[in-house]
């Protein structure tokens, strides 16, 4: 009769909860790398095997610099919840093809050690690491980051230059001309035949990404859908002829817009908590996107939006917070 | 339109170890341990002695004041120790030890026969009162005090608690399927008793079976039952009264300022039993569940039966258990030992498994907001666990409405960091009121 386990004295007596859901951290990160991993391909297959290598770099020395600061630290090493491997390959996708190999590795190193573990580690950094390290390139070599290759596939119209360069450059009449046309322009923009960073390329994989990422909830559509059409209608308002005459179309899938909106401006520890919140952040960042583009002096401005957007999220999470039950105009 | 409330989880309902098997009763045991405390309020005062022969339904141990409650003899038998005994809540609580005499008999005058009907509101308070109901879903709060709103309140609306939100928990759904005329008989009375003429009745959409049962059990009455998707914390309070009614309990208010009473459906039951047959408040139904019981079973239980012998009659372990549980699994409380009585707030008795409680190492917030969705009561989990680990309890209950906070537990379900969020606002909570207290004295 008597069970031997009935005979234990003492039991797990932590706190309620005692179920939970089998979500995880490095869940997460893992399910985000998958949702890239498309993207990435097509990078390789786009520009060449060195792309491999470069994302590779990116990945590895993120983990290893991750490793070592915590050793040296002395803190628990937590390679293995995914997030610096994500560092290391979102920096790498926002490189270009033809960047030397050092960089990705000194990118993974301020992204890492500094725009991250200085801050406090996963879940303190105010600013996407990423971001942190591309920037830091940017500034760092100029020529490098903004260098760009011959493209392996298809017919090489757009050699040497990305179409937001072209534009910035040499007018929304010659960018239609270098591809063609118009039509011809937006298919290339949407598989993703064009000039650009490794992983910026093909508007329809990043969504096809995307849209896996928020039927898995792990990301909001508002934030990209807010950040996508702030940038489409301010810069078909604001066109090169005038009011109303933009081309929403070709800024919505040029750049680092689409790979921004879905896996930068997503990046939960770096944005606003609730989703009004990140609407608010989401706005902020099209709009300074479109500023930049249109008005200053790089051809590109997403990397900059979201890091600028990143500053100011604490900012809006003090004053944008949820709506508490009972407390309904009754402040009044 | 499906009423509901903001927020909330999906927790696996685990409902299927025991939602089918009827309730069975438990052998009388030989001997029970009653404590003093099974209520919210004052400890009840042990009036028998060490020696003293008692009858099953005796007083034992009187309400000491208005919130506080009677505590019955469960069985019949001799007295053996008045004392310090464990307790599943206090760790350890004043109890009657009761050793069996094998008879199991009733003291003179029950049960008996009333005709409710003729009663008036006020006799029929002090007969919940004297017979030590207290609520059945678990908090215990003394049920007369309940049914006794201030002057200045105006009640117009009871609401029965069938939700069963917590998962594994089936005994209210058993009740609903087995016993309906209890809890017809024993609404019609907490609506005399509150002096109201509608009452909603709330249950989950996972127990169709039951919600055809009520509706028709109490076809013809101002009763209506009102069908709740099944989601956790359907059966809190405050979120029960919003879906089923509307009404918004304001920020650190109670059910009476919108004008309603909860009740849970057991405790209704218990006061059919009190108020027809003047039966008082020492057995109630349990589930006994768990991926490590090896026969889980919907049971009846006196009052003050070890957790062990309810485990014994459901077969004992089936594996070895990481934590038994008194309760559901998302508020229940984790017990260290099984050698520990059943008191009146007991709605299960749980035995997990390791695998089943998906536990993990707590990590760093990351921020994902999972938390903030799943509140039901729209709060920043994740600033109050924040807060709390800097210490910063006062700028929690300022700017964050710590005190809102009813540990419901669904950010902790929710989080992918595994932070024991509801662990940190109880500890914030508590370095308040020591920060009161302290005020206070000045």
């Amino acid at each position: 009769m008597v069970d031997t386990t009935m005979s234990e004295k003492i039991f797990n007596v932590s706190m309620s909860p005692h179920i939970r859901d089998n979500e995880s951290i490095s869940k997460i990160m893992w399910t985000v790398m998958i949702a890239l991993a498309p993207a990435a391909i097509f990078g390789a297959v786009n520009f060449g095997y060195r792309v491999l290598i470069v994302l590779l770099i990116g990945m590895g020395s993120a983990v290893l610099f991750e490793y070592l600061t915590q050793k040296i630290r002395k803190k628990t090493v937590t390679i293995r919840d995914g997030s610096a491997c994500l560092t290391g390959f979102l920096l790498a996708m926002c490189l270009p093809p033809t960047i030397p190999f050092y960089m990705p590795a000194v990118g993974s190193f301020i992204a890492i050690v500094i725009a991250k573990h200085a801050m406090g580690g996963l879940g303190f950094n105010i600013f996407n690491p990423a971001h942190i390290g591309r920037a830091a390139l940017m500034i760092s070599w100029p020529v490098a980051m903004t260098t760009w290759s011959k493209m392996t596939t298809g017919v090489d119209v757009v050699s040497m230059a990305t179409p937001l360069n072209i534009l910035k450059q040499q007018g929304y009449e010659k960018l239609i001309e270098t591809f063609g046309s118009a039509p011809d322009m937006y298919q290339a923009l949407f598989l993703g035949t064009r000039n650009g960073s490794i992983g910026e390329t093909s508007t329809v994989l990043l969504l096809l990404g995307g849209c896996f990422l928020i039927y898995k909830k792990y990301i909001n559509w508002q934030v990209p859908v807010v950040m996508v059409g702030t940038v489409g209608i301010l810069t078909w308002v604001f066109g090169p002829a005038g009011l109303f005459t933009g081309d929403p179309l070709f800024h919505m899938m040029a750049g680092g817009l689409i790979i921004g909106a879905f896996f930068m401006a997503t990046d939960m520890v770096t944005i606003p908590i609730t989703i009004k919140g990140q609407v608010i952040f989401a706005l902020g960042a099209g709009i300074i996107t479109v500023l930049i583009r249109l008005k200053g002096g790089y051809p590109e401005g997403v990397c900059y939006s979201i890091l600028l957007m990143n500053s100011i999220t604490p900012l809006i999470d003090r004053f944008v917070q949820p709506v508490r039950f009972g407390l309904r105009r009754e402040a009044k | 339109m499906i009423k509901s409330f903001r927020g909330g989880v999906h927790p696996k309902d685990s409902k299927s170890y025991t939602s089918g098997k009827s309730i069975e009763t438990a052998p009388v045991p030989e001997v029970v341990v009653i404590p003093m405390r099974q209520h919210i309020g004052a400890a009840s005062i042990p009036i028998v002695k060490k020696g003293e022969l008692v009858k099953k339904g005796q007083v034992i141990g009187a309400a000491d004041g208005f919130v506080s409650s009677n505590v019955h003899a469960s069985i019949s038998g001799q007295v053996i120790d008045v004392g310090d005994h464990p307790h599943p809540v206090f760790g350890k609580c004043m109890a009657v030890v009761i050793n069996s005499d094998g008879q199991d008999e009733w003291v003179a005058g029950i049960p008996l026969q009333r005709n409710w009907e003729e009663l008036e509101s006020t006799q029929l308070l002090k007969i919940i009162s004297d017979a030590g109901i207290v609520g059945m879903g678990g908090a215990a709060f003394p049920t007369h005090v309940k049914s006794t709103p201030p002057k200045n309140k105006h009640v117009d609306l009871l609401v029965v608690n069938a939700a069963e939100c917590e998962p594994y928990l089936t005994a209210d759904h058993r009740l609903m399927l087995e016993e309906g005329l209890r809890i017809v008989t024993g609404v019609k009375i907490v609506m005399k008793v509150l002096g109201v003429e509608k009452c909603l009745v709330g249950i989950e959409d996972n127990k169709k079976d039951a919600i055809e049962k009520m509706a028709a059990a109490f076809s013809g009455l101002p009763v209506e039952v009102v069908e709740l998707p099944a989601k956790y914390p359907q059966g809190a309070e405050k979120m029960l009264i919003n879906a089923v009614s509307g009404r918004i309990i304001p920020s650190g208010g109670l059910p009476m300022d919108v004008g309603v009473v909860v009740q849970n459906v057991g405790t209704v039951a218990a006061i059919c039993d009190a108020v027809t047959h003047g039966i008082p408040l020492i057995q109630r139904v349990t589930t006994v569940s768990g991926s490590s019981i090896k026969s889980p079973k919907n049971i009846r239980v006196r009052i003050g039966t070890s957790f062990r012998e309810a485990i014994q009659f459901c077969d004992g372990f089936a594996t070895r258990p990481e934590k038994i549980i008194m309760g559901g699994p998302m508020m229940g409380m984790a017990e260290p030992s099984i050698d520990i009585p059943i008191i009146k707030g007991v709605s299960g008795i749980l035995a997990i498994a390791k695998g089943e409680a998906n536990t993990g190492k707590e990590a760093s917030c990351i921020r994902c907001g999972r938390c903030v969705n799943a509140c039901p009561m729209g709060l920043n989990p994740s600033m109050l666990s924040i807060l709390s680990e800097r210490n910063l309890y006062e700028e929690a209950k300022e700017d964050y409405g710590l005190f809102d906070c009813a540990e419901c537990g669904s950010c902790v379900f929710a989080c992918p960091a595994k932070r024991n969020i509801v662990q940190y606002v109880k500890y914030s909570k508590a370095q308040n009121a020591a920060l009161k207290l302290k005020e206070n004295r000045g």
